[in-house]
């Protein structure tokens, strides 16, 4: 079960790096919102890879508990980052009607 | 840190000005007679603990305050002999300059500012004379740039800003210079204070070649204000400023804080005898030596009556550096106590030229035919301030030089004695055609911008006594170089101390 | 473990804050009065944290019983004491300047819960004792400090805003993933059972300088630390005055603290001259780079925010030297030159932008060039710009003249000469961008009717500004005495 918990992390990481990829180079927007929360989705694939303690013994439940947290951050931060992104939008179409 | 008398008395003199100056700047505009009080009240107040502080010294009581910023950080105000010479100088001066000012400025604008500033313009100066140590010293001579700045920009007119630009980035660049040098020493000694011989002597010699360096941080920090030639080029551009603040910058402040440091560092921090085993008094003596006579040379060819003086000043103000470059305590004499002469003549002169300025609108020299006659009282003791530069006995000028010239035989440098004859001809060359023309040629028909002021004497009373109670101070300087208290005692006392004799 | 009256403003601190944020929330009608009611508390019990730590020493706290692994851990040494008092007063002062700066009533209703969320947020952050409420305390005070700085709602801010925050979730991102990392290789969160598992494990060098890089390289991106500050300029100067003034001052200095904390207590053993260089280095540039633009800035607010990222160069420039310095009192100066340096940028920043903000509301703008009549006609504002700058310079008497002389000390004592000559030619730079703006109000325009003239909006920033002068500059001593309290620090 050990190669499962290092395909879980490594594909974890795997997202970290293709999320942040993302991030830098694409310009839209909505993009770079996706993007930085598939580089958080991959933090949290590590975290819950890290949980585990072998077949026998329940999970760890720390990190579990950061997961859940890191996800309440993750949709309000990103819940104000669509908020923000669609008032420059509306300020956006003002300039060009004008 | 304990509190009585002795360990309070600095700290007192230096806030004598500093909190009368913090009221004036929260007062409205129009209260000019609150303003005039507070003004005195400190101006007077100073002059009382200075002068208790005279009498405590010369009984040989050690006044010291001392504030600890930080551990190893300490904030020294001290009055040992030289200080009290500085403070003195400065204190009597701020008084006068108070008067001449209030009078000054009685219509103009933005007084509450410019007052303030001027209290602490005259705190920081008292501080950089008290100081017992080079922080100390470092912090006072940044504030006086800071409270300066303002009053050089006060008229607000597209010159005073340039002028102020000027005289901020060198002395701001110079004060860095300072700071590095103060800090580079003090990674070599630890945490010391100022003392007579210096503070050096047991550094080995490895460190000898860092040493060298650091004067020569000290020397251009310092050099900056005192004006030093190629450091001087602020200080015409900063005569823009309103006379009684050119009178400051020349005679009290800002040049002195320069040349007051020089002899501090030399006899205080290094000990003029590792200072000269260095070879630094070497270099010195010749920095001070061109700078008097190039000053000179430049002041001939000015018709501006205060940028000639402005060049006189940079020229006069190096006597003090040439007396602390010369080994003996002759020399030493004779520059310290032309830090106290050159101010009392100076700031005669800048006061003289404010009246001519404000009374007449005469600000040139070639417009100065007859005024004399229009203005005798101020001609006379504009008179008084000239011959004493150029040195003429009886006045305080020629007792400088005297004790210089012979300082510089005494200490085998016989070349000082043309220095000083080159200086004097120069000096002759551009005073004399002023006083020529104001005393024997013809007054004109009008004059520029003339001012009748409501009052029998020639112009308003509180601009007219400032130069003449000046002028009689340069005459007693002279007369009375020999009496106890006068100047010439304290410096001969200082140099007593310092050359342990 | 210690006496709960003691301890009860570990708590408060954070506590207090939400409590008025929910408060301004649901009673919206009564937010200015109850914001700023909150806002005495708050800085009430950040003094006497301050005070507590000050008589007994680092304090320590764990929420709700459980064992350390589990629970939530409060932390205050001296150099968080320090650091949360300077965060509370500034608060303070932005706070009472707040109440006279927003009139339109829906700012006054979004401001006040944001304001007060990001204080304890704030506080949290500097009281946090482990890895992951850190990472809590991190994402909510750059999610609130984006929507603050969004305030205003025009374009400018909009944008700059929204990029501050996403730039902020990517560096948080960043962290959290170093902070997996050390959980993988030492099981724990609490930071000091970390330090003590690092020390103790040195086969784990490669995880833990991962880990390392990738949390010092997400808070170097929120801190700003040249060439990751590109987001600053525009984020902070487009915000209103006191948000600015709350983000340049505190919350950049927020990210510094962090960083600061995880090199000395918990990556000591492992970090090397050469990483240390590299962060100084790039202070150094920093330096002048953000000085430089500063000088060539056409807005008020936009010069303060460059001067930002100049003076958050200063900070960095400690690393190297902390490492060169063995334990001993030249060690002890250095850290409490670097907490100087901090606390006088945090109330002369503050004061500055504070000051700015005045200026701009009084001439409806705040381009640099045209400023001098009303710089002429607001002495107490440009007095409190000129003490403000004098302390950005490192002028004396101000805190920062003490701290760049110890600095300057320990370069030459420690053979590192090359950051003199960096200090030196920041200063310059500095004078020169603070006396471009001061020679402004020198003009010929009328003589001021008096020196105060709003005292709400005038007194708190030329406070701030005297505070960063006069008292920290001639009254440094007791951080010394704060530090030794604490731990900080402890590593070699």
């Amino acid at each position: 079960m050990l190669t499962a918990q290092f395909l879980y992390g490594g594909a974890g990481l795997a997202l970290f790096v293709l999320g942040l990829w993302s991030f830098l180079v694409h310009e839209p927007l909505l993009r770079k919102i996706i993007a930085l929360n598939i580089t958080g989705a991959g933090v949290f694939h590590v975290l819950i890879a890290i949980a585990y303690r072998g077949d026998a013994a329940p999970p760890d439940p720390v990190p579990h508990a950061l997961v859940l947290t890191g996800i309440v951050v993750a949709v309000s931060a990103t819940a104000l980052a669509l908020m923000l992104g669609a008032r420059l939008q509306d300020a956006e179409d003002e300039d060009r009607s004008r | 840190m304990s509190w009585d008398y002795a360990a309070l008395l600095p700290g007192a003199i230096v806030l004598s000005s500093l909190l009368p100056g913090v009221f004036i700047f929260l007062l409205q505009e129009e209260s000019h007679i609150l303003r005039t009080v507070l003004n005195l009240i400190g101006a007077v107040a100073k002059l009382v603990l200075v002068a208790l502080l005279i009498y405590g010294v010369w009984a040989g009581q050690v006044f010291e305050t001392r504030i600890a910023i930080a551990p190893g950080l300490t904030l020294v105000l001290n009055a040992d002999a030289l200080s009290v010479l500085f403070v003195t100088l400065s204190t009597v001066l701020w008084l006068v300059t108070t008067v001449y000012a209030i009078g000054y400025l009685e219509h103009s604008t933005n007084r509450s500012r410019f007052f303030g500033f001027f209290s602490l313009c005259v705190s920081a100066t008292v501080g950089i004379a008290l100081s017992g140590n080079l922080l100390t010293f470092v912090i006072f001579y940044e504030v006086l740039t800071l409270a300066t700045y303002p009053l050089v920009a006060h008229r607000g007119t597209p010159e005073a800003t340039r002028g102020a630009k000027i005289y901020l980035a060198y002395t701001l660049s110079g004060g860095l210079l300072l700071l590095v040098g103060a800090v580079w020493l003090r990674t070599l000694t630890g945490p010391v204070d100022f003392q007579e011989g210096g503070v050096l002597g047991h550094l080995s010699a490895d460190v000898h070649g860092q040493l060298v360096v650091i004067f020569a941080l000290l020397l251009a920090g310092l050099g900056v204000k005192a004006a030093l030639v190629p450091l001087h080029g602020w200080l015409p551009q900063s005569m823009v400023a309103p006379a009684p603040v050119s009178s400051l910058l020349h005679a009290v402040a800002v040049v002195k804080a320069g040349a007051f440091g020089i002899v501090r560092v030399v006899y205080d921090v290094y000990g003029v005898e590792l200072a000269s085993q260095l070879g630094l008094l070497a270099v010195l003596s010749v920095l001070a030596s061109f700078t008097i006579v190039y000053g000179s040379v430049m002041a001939m060819t000015q018709d501006g009556l205060k940028k000639r003086l402005a060049y006189s000043t940079v020229s006069q103000v190096s006597y003090i550096a040439l007396g602390t470059s010369l080994l003996g305590p002759v020399a030493t004499i004779g520059g310290l106590v032309h830090l106290v002469h050159q101010g009392i003549m100076k700031i005669t002169l800048f006061f003289c030229a404010g009246n001519y300025a404000e009374t007449l609108g005469v600000a040139n020299v070639s417009q100065m035919d007859g005024v004399g006659r229009r203005m005798p009282l101020t001609t006379l003791a504009f008179t008084v301030g000239a011959l004493g530069m150029i040195g003429i006995p009886p006045i305080a000028g020629f007792v400088s030089k005297w004790y210089l010239g012979l300082g510089g035989v005494e200490a085998g440098q016989h070349w000082v004695l043309l220095v000083l004859a080159s200086s004097t001809l120069l000096n002759a060359a551009y005073f004399l055609p002023i006083l020529y023309r104001a005393w024997f040629r013809a007054p004109p028909a009008a004059w520029p911008k003339e001012h009748h002021f409501h009052t029998r004497f020639e112009t308003m009373g509180a601009l007219l006594w400032p130069p003449v109670i000046t002028a009689v101070f340069c005459l007693l300087a002279g007369l009375l170089a020999a009496a106890p208290f006068s100047p010439l005692e304290w410096a001969r006392l200082i140099a007593e101390r310092e050359y342990g004799l | 473990m210690s006496d709960p009256l003691m301890t009860a403003p570990l708590v408060l601190c954070i506590a207090l804050p939400l409590l008025g944020a929910l408060l301004v929330t649901a009673l919206p009608r009564w937010s200015v009065s109850l914001g700023i009611v909150s806002a005495l508390a708050t800085a009430g019990a950040a003094v006497a944290l301050t005070a507590a730590v000050w008589q007994q020493g680092t304090l320590h706290l764990i929420l709700g019983g459980w064992d350390a692994t589990l629970a939530i851990a409060l932390h205050a040494d001296g150099l968080a004491a320090a650091l949360i008092l300077m965060v509370n007063l500034v608060g303070l002062g932005i706070s009472v300047y707040a109440t006279d700066y927003f009139h339109d009533r829906l700012r006054v209703g979004a401001f006040w819960p944001l304001w007060l969320l990001l204080w304890a947020a704030l506080n949290g952050l500097f009281l946090a004792g482990d890895l992951f409420n850190l990472y809590v305390m991190l994402e909510l005070l750059g999610i609130a400090a984006a929507a603050l700085g969004a305030l205003t709602g025009n374009r400018d801010a909009v944008a700059a805003n929204l990029r501050y925050l996403l730039v902020g979730l990517l560096g948080s991102i960043s962290y959290l993933l170093g902070v997996a990392l050390l959980y993988t290789a030492h099981g724990t969160l609490d930071l000091g059972l970390v330090a003590q598992r690092i020390a103790a494990a040195p086969e784990l060098f490669a995880v833990d300088a991962a880990a390392m890089t990738l949390m010092v390289a997400g808070l170097a991106l929120k801190a700003a630390l040249f060439p990751l500050h590109f987001w600053l300029p525009p984020a902070h100067a487009n915000a209103p005055a006191p948000v600015s003034a709350a983000l340049s001052a505190l919350v950049v200095k927020a990210a510094f603290y962090l960083i600061l904390r995880l090199w000395l207590d918990l990556f000591w053993p492992i970090t090397g001259m050469a990483a240390a260089m590299l962060l100084a280095s790039l202070g150094a540039v920093a330096i002048v780079w953000g000085s430089w633009r500063a000088l060539r800035a056409e807005r008020l607010k936009l010069l303060a925010a460059y001067s930002t990222v100049a003076q958050i160069g200063y900070l960095f420039l400690f690393l190297p030297l902390l490492t060169a310095t063995p334990p001993g009192p030249a060690r002890d100066d250095l850290l409490a030159a670097l907490l100087l340096m901090a606390l006088t940028h945090g109330f002369a920043k503050a004061g500055f932008f504070l000051a700015a903000g005045l200026v701009q509301t009084h001439a409806g703008h705040d381009r640099i060039d045209d400023l001098g009549g009303t710089a002429q006609r607001l002495p107490a504002t440009t007095f409190a710009i000129a003490m403000a700058g004098s302390a950005l310079i490192g002028l004396p008497p101000s805190g920062s003249f003490i701290g760049k002389w110890l600095l300057m000390q320990s370069a030459i004592a420690t053979g590192q000469w090359w950051w003199v000559v960096v200090v030196t030619t920041g200063s310059l730079l500095a004078s020169a961008y603070v006396f471009r703006v001061l020679s402004r109000a020198f003009g010929l325009e009328p003589t001021p009717v008096r020196f105060v003239t709003d005292a709400r909006a005038e007194v708190p920033a030329l406070t701030l500004a005297l505070v960063s002068v006069a008292v920290l500059g001639l009254a440094s001593g007791p951080l010394w005495r704060l530090l030794e309290l604490g731990s900080a620090g402890g590593g070699a």
